[in-house]
């Protein structure tokens, strides 16, 4: 005896020893081995360095409860456990209990898929083959790897947000003017085998066709009409058909649901012309106003005036030159009372004039000195 | 009993063997990919061809088996590929720079040629890369400037793809679409012109605006003036002679009552208002 565990070391075994393998100990988990129940000639004893006794051991006590889906590289293999476990009642080894528990819970959480609503998986074969689409709900399948499960949510609607950052973006528009703009692309899967296989990288491809398509778009417009978002209904219209039309053809799985422009700006360097034109409108319309008050003042003075004249007028009329005196009376005492005068008698005598203005320009140096 | 366990022991060996040689000869062959199966170089059969009509599940992906260390696999792409241009600068007709990004969309649908002729996807994409930018730069370059901004119309797409289709099918690919992605102006003098251009139109435009509001302002007060003058025609053309007298009494209080500074006079006494002064003659 080579000091090595055999599992399968007697009876010629012909029971496949290729797929027996290592993992011969797995899955005798059942407990039911009655071949060496007890004693000192427990096989599954921790610790085993003696080969003697594990050899005896007989063959069904191995295979038997083996499932197919007995795990390969399960077993820990002949050298057995290097730390003890508290002996299971009747002196059995743990270790079919764990990997048999351990198989049960890989099949148990391998096999069974709990799709969520709105969620679809592609189930490959070996990861090579397709061979079906989930769809909601639990769904068995063969455990892993024999069959594996790529879960997606199909009818979440994703957003794409160009550019993602807040740097300028500047397209050029028709009449070769530059715009900065941004906008969002909704999409969700629509097809999830086309979109796993069709496109090296859907999400790429779809932010490409989505900036090609609003390049050509807004390519079409004018920059005011881009601008005031009058165009902006239709350039969403024509980006959303231009994608969908290049996705279908690529047969990519992908749907837009709609594009949406965030914000359309005048470029940064030339943003101070663009706020002058408003602020244009905003200074013609307060001339316009200003000079609306000027025009009702010039009225309100000027039919003010008619009815102070129509009415003086018309008390003129009854007494005509008694009234025309007492204004002119009236007239020069309220000055008169109010001025300098120097009567000066008309004849030979040589006036000897502007008294008070001399007076005047004597006193005005005067104050400046005491300064 | 020794040499049953010598026995035993070749059979295991023997089985170890088998499961080697067994995973040694199977080839998963995933859905988006297709495998070239070379033997000593020269590529003799492909798993997973590339066939746009036959449904997913029975196009030939997954287990496959080939003759262990003298069959190699080369895995190439079976999806639609992504040729992505680097920026260049395309002249037009009327010598206007533009910054074109394009991209191409291709699918290799003959791996086998693709082995044989460019030997991976990335030496496909490295021999296609050039030449997309010349046909591009050929193609453009016989448009002029205004044609260019607005590329995705006309036939300048087309015959792009065309070109390049036709390349690309000795290398085993075919090109789905040529997409100009971005046509902008190059940095520096040509995007300052157009800056400097937009900036001169709003000036015009603001310009304009502030004349017009201008226009419109000195309009309202000239109909506003001609409609004062009206009333006052109105009211002091009933008697002309009183409106010379009565205006020239409110313009005497005004110019020496409320006007500023102290008013002097020098009153002769033939003055009318002395004329009761003298007593009368």
């Amino acid at each position: 005896m080579a000091g090595r565990n055999n599992p399968w070391g007697g009876a010629g075994s012909g029971d496949e020893p290729g797929k027996g393998g290592p993992s011969g100990d797995g899955g005798a988990g059942g407990g039911s081995d009655g071949g060496s129940g007890g004693g000192p000639r427990n096989p599954w004893l921790p610790g085993g360095g003696e080969p003697g006794k594990r050899r005896s051991a007989s063959i069904e006590d191995i295979f038997k409860g083996r499932g197919p889906e007995g795990p390969r590289r399960a077993g820990g293999g002949p050298g057995g456990p290097s730390f003890r476990l508290p002996e299971r009642p009747g002196g059995k080894s743990w270790i079919p209990v764990i990997i048999g528990g351990a198989a049960l819970v890989w099949v148990a959480v391998t096999s069974f898929h709990f799709v969520q609503p709105g969620e679809q998986a592609v189930v490959t074969l070996l990861g090579g083959r397709y061979s079906a689409t989930l769809n909601s709900g639990t769904n068995i399948t063969a455990p892993w790897p024999i069959q594996m499960v790529e879960k997606e949510n199909v009818t979440k609607v994703r957003l794409e947000e160009v550019p993602g950052t807040k740097t300028e973006k500047l397209i050029l528009t028709g009449d070769q003017n530059l715009v900065d703009l941004s906008y969002l692309i909704r999409w969700n899967i629509s097809d999830l085998t086309l979109y796993k296989y069709q496109l090296s990288d859907p999400r790429n491809a779809l932010l490409e066709i989505g900036e090609a398509a609003m390049r050509a778009a807004v390519a079409r417009q004018k920059l005011d009409t881009v601008l005031t978002g009058e165009g902006r209904a239709e350039i969403e219209q024509d980006v959303r058909a231009a994608m969908q039309a290049r996705l279908d053809a690529y047969r990519s799985g992908i749907s837009v649901q709609g594009i949406e422009i965030n914000k359309v700006d005048p470029p940064g360097r030339v943003e101070e012309a663009f706020k002058d034109v408003s602020s244009a409108q905003q200074d013609a319309d307060a001339a316009i106003n200003r000079s609306r008050g000027v025009a009702q003042q010039l009225l309100a003075r000027a039919q003010g005036d008619a009815s102070e004249f129509n009415d003086i007028y018309e008390e003129y009329k009854l007494a005509p030159e008694v009234t025309r005196r007492r204004l002119y009376y009236e007239t020069m005492e309220a000055i008169l009372s109010k001025t300098d005068k120097t009567i000066v008698e008309s004849g030979n005598v040589t006036p000897y004039l502007a008294l008070p203005e001399i007076k005047r320009r004597a006193q005005t140096p005067a104050p400046r000195q005491g300064e | 009993m020794n040499a049953m366990f010598q026995n035993t022991r070749a059979l295991a060996i023997a089985a170890i063997v088998l499961v080697v040689a067994l995973f040694a000869s199977l080839v998963i062959v995933p859905e988006t990919h297709q495998g070239v199966v070379v033997q000593a170089g020269k590529p003799v059969r492909v798993f997973n061809l590339f066939r746009p009509e036959v449904p997913y599940g029975q196009t030939g992906a997954g287990l496959q088996f080939r003759i262990p260390f003298f069959e190699q696999v080369q895995m190439i792409d079976r999806r639609v590929l992504d040729l992505d241009m680097e920026r260049t600068q395309v002249l037009s007709n009327d010598q206007q720079r533009l910054q074109v990004d394009a991209y191409a969309r291709y699918r290799i649908i003959d791996p086998v040629k693709l082995v044989e002729r460019a030997g991976t996807e990335s030496q496909l994409e490295a021999q296609l890369l050039p030449i997309l930018t010349s046909v591009l730069r050929q193609e453009l370059g016989r448009r002029p400037f205004s044609a260019l901004i607005n590329a995705e119309r006309g036939t300048a797409m087309t015959n792009i793809t065309r070109t390049l289709d036709a390349q690309a099918r000795n290398y085993g690919a075919q090109v789905l679409d040529v997409r100009i992605k971005a046509a902008d102006l190059p940095e520096g003098r040509p995007r300052d012109a157009a800056f400097t251009r937009m900036e001169t139109d709003r000036q015009e435009e603001a310009a304009t605006i502030r004349a017009a509001g201008q226009r419109d302002a000195q309009i309202i007060q000239a109909e506003a003036s001609a409609e004062a003058a009206r009333i006052y025609a109105d009211a002091y053309g009933k008697d002309p002679k009183f409106y010379d007298f009565y205006r020239a009494m409110q313009s005497y209080r005004q110019t020496f009552l409320a006007g500023e500074g102290q008013s002097s006079m020098v009153l002769s006494d033939d003055n009318e208002y002395f004329r009761q002064f003298k007593g009368e003659r």
